[in-house]
């Protein structure tokens, strides 16, 4: 039983993980893209069509990784070359990607799905308990793994990530260092469009295969309320998604404990405690969980000003104009 | 060769009024492009599409149903985004309006007088104006991010609204069908006109221009666009920023709590699992392509409200998918905010690396 709630948990986060973690390295650059929703909803219904079409699980995956660049790409335009306002053009990324994925999906409402083979990694899947649960995944659960630990390392530990993190801080200086912020900026975009992609490919490819319109159902808004949890730090971003994923899951698990209003148990509760117990029980109120759970934590932090200043990439959603 | 951005010195007016034209001409030349590759004639689905609702009256009366919503929730939200508080979250304003405004003919259908309805739209306007208010409390108090808060509240909103027509609200009578009781002439709001539009279009009009008086006119008015283009200016001058998050908030909520109640008692007259094909989101689209001017978001609910008649039109009569509507949409507000650089900024080809001492005092 528990091994099968930590094993629904684990499908639940991986999505949240690998758009977040994307996103992170994003916003580390300075830029706020609101677009993941959209960019991973064309992830899943690109990689569901493309692995439908040649029935390979693999192609799919890297359609979805160059759709969700494709659209980055789209909104990396706007941002840096035409200096549009970052919030507004992350929107209208969402909006198109909710679109266009409707148009392109609507042939594959109701076609049977292909579902990403899990890989047993030999020996260490063989350990009780562990073994089903960490080395019985499928590709894109170890990759995001491997992101996060990628992540980690890149930013605090490589050159690369100290010039990202500058142009984050402050563009002016690192343009005045001769750094190219637009082409720093840019490739982080690209990075998190990739990482959009991938994660709405184990959405239609893994999690529920099949293409349902819509079936991102906010993920990509709670991936960003995830940097915010995790202030910025790659590490956290784990501990924030399996928090998620584990509120996510909760519907599916509460049914299993239908409660009887009428056992003995419960008869003697005054009427107030029975109708709370009824209402949180309902699907509605279990489904909207995951949404005001995201609300409480962002209160958590945010009302913390230390944790959230020290963190906070100082240049985030500020534009930049080179100054030649 | 390169091309840079150069800022001008002042606004562009030309380019003020032309980029939501050039906005919409990019978009129908865009749509043309999809209609082509999906293997039908582009100018005969672009004149279905754009043009044919306008020339019928069922589709004209169908355009102005749909404008109407999009109209007043946009001039919310100008209001919002003119004093740069992020509010995405109007779907969730209008939905949980609706369930405000309803709850009197629902839970007391026997109230039937002359104030049933106007005690509806003030219960609609409150109603979205506290869902409003959450997110600009959380933001105010606690420093909390508005965008994901007013986005996360849409989804908590559309669910209570699952919950009610499934659960409580439910018709008694209704054969276990998730609906309410249909509301009773005395909370269904009027056509008027000769039946061309319902009573919700000419008090959105009005709001519009009385809007419109006060951004322009009024030290109100002066306050939210200081305060959006120059915080610090606005605080020397004594505007304080958390009042005025709390006040484009309620303001925008209650616009589209009012919006909600008016399409619940004008339109659907009794409330469904679902009461809008996405009016708070479409709004944000209104709100940027009319320029966040009350006058400009008349004219830009019009042509939103045309892209989900249209999308009907050539669904019906070529075949194409109605979610092409959707993707029109999203188009559109890309060219806008593509389009809206050149007021800002003028396009410089140079030839060769121009160094730096020679420009940057321009």
């Amino acid at each position: 039983m528990f091994e099968a709630v930590l094993l629904t948990v684990i499908t639940a986060a991986t999505p949240l993980l690998i758009a977040a973690i994307g996103e992170l390295v994003v916003e580390r650059s300075g830029v706020l893209n609101l677009g993941v929703e959209g960019m991973m909803i064309m992830g899943a219904v690109v990689g569901f069509a493309v692995a439908n079409q040649t029935g390979s699980g693999a192609l799919g995956v890297v359609a979805a990784i160059a759709a969700g660049m494709a659209m980055s790409a789209l909104f990396g335009f706007l941002v840096l070359a035409l200096v549009t306002n970052q919030v507004a053009t992350g929107l209208a990324l969402t909006i198109l990607g909710i679109g266009f994925s409707g148009l392109i999906g609507e042939a594959f409402i109701g076609v049977p799905g292909l579902k990403l083979p899990e890989l047993y990694i030999p020996g260490l899947s063989e350990i009780p308990f562990f073994g089903p649960v960490l080395f019985q995944q499928d590709a894109i659960v170890y990759l995001g793994f491997a992101l996060v630990a990628l992540v980690a390392y890149g930013l605090f530990r490589t050159r690369l990530g100290l010039v990202l993190r500058a142009v984050g801080d402050n563009h002016g200086s690192a343009h005045a260092l001769g750094y190219s912020v637009i082409r720093i900026r840019f490739a982080a975009i690209l990075f998190g469009g990739a990482c959009a992609g991938l994660a709405g490919a184990y959405l239609s490819l893994a999690y529920t295969p099949q293409w349902v319109e819509n079936m991102s159902a906010g993920r990509g808004w709670i991936a960003l309320a995830l940097v915010v949890f995790a202030s910025w730090l790659p590490l956290r971003v784990v501990i924030g998604a399996y928090l998620f994923g584990a509120v996510t899951v909760l519907n599916l698990h509460a049914q299993a404990f239908e409660f009887d209003l009428s056992s003995p148990f419960l008869s003697g509760l005054p009427g107030f405690v029975t109708g709370a117990i009824e209402i949180a029980t309902t699907s509605q109120f279990l489904s909207s969980l995951p949404y005001l759970a995201t609300i409480l934590v962002l209160v958590l932090i945010s009302a913390n000003r230390r944790l959230t200043l020290v963190n906070t990439p100082a240049c985030l959603g500020k534009p930049f104009v080179p100054d030649r | 060769m390169r091309i840079e951005l150069v800022k001008r010195k002042e606004h562009s007016q030309a380019m003020l009024l032309l980029s939501p034209l050039i906005a919409v001409a990019l978009t129908a030349l865009a749509a043309g492009i999809i209609f082509l590759i999906s293997g039908h004639n582009p100018l005969i689905a672009l004149y279905k599409f754009f043009i044919e609702p306008l020339t019928q009256q069922w589709s004209l009366e169908a355009t102005i149903d749909k404008a109407t919503p999009l109209i007043l929730i946009g001039c919310g939200l100008a209001v919002c985004y003119l004093s740069n508080n992020w509010n995405i979250g109007a779907e969730g304003q209008f939905i949980f309006g609706a369930l405000f405004g309803s709850a009197l003919p629902i839970l007391y259908p026997d109230f039937e007088n002359v104030a049933t309805l106007p005690l509806m739209l003030v219960f609609g306007a409150l109603g979205g104006a506290l869902w409003a208010l959450i997110p600009a409390v959380l933001k105010t108090r606690f420093n909390t991010n508005e965008i994901l808060t007013s986005l996360m509240l849409v989804y908590v909103a559309s669910l209570l609204l699952d919950y009610l027509v499934r659960g409580p609200w439910r018709d008694p009578g209704g054969y276990n069908f998730p609906e309410s009781r249909i509301f009773s002439d005395a909370a269904t709001l009027p056509d008027v006109f000769g039946g061309l539009m319902s009573l919700s279009t000419p008090i959105t009009i009005i709001i519009a221009i009385v809007l419109a008086l006060v951004l322009a006119k009024t030290l109100k008015g002066f306050e939210i666009r200081v305060m959006g283009e120059s915080p610090r200016a606005g605080s020397f001058a004594g505007f304080s920023a958390k009042r005025l998050t709390l006040f484009s908030f309620a303001l925008a909520g209650a616009l589209a709590g009012l919006a909600g109640t008016m399409e619940v008692s004008g339109g659907l007259n009794q409330l469904l699992p679902t009461i809008s094909p996405g009016y708070g989101f479409t709004a944000i689209i209104v709100a940027f392509l009319g320029r966040l001017n009350p006058f400009g978001i008349i004219v830009a609910g019009f042509v939103l409200a045309l892209s989900y008649i249209g999308g009907e039109a050539v669904q019906s009569a070529m075949g194409v998918s109605n979610k092409i509507a959707s993707v029109i949409q999203g188009l559109l507000l890309f060219f806008v905010l593509a389009c809206d650089t050149f007021i800002l900024y003028r396009i410089r080809m140079v030839s060769r690396r121009v160094t730096a001492g020679e420009t940057s005092h321009v």
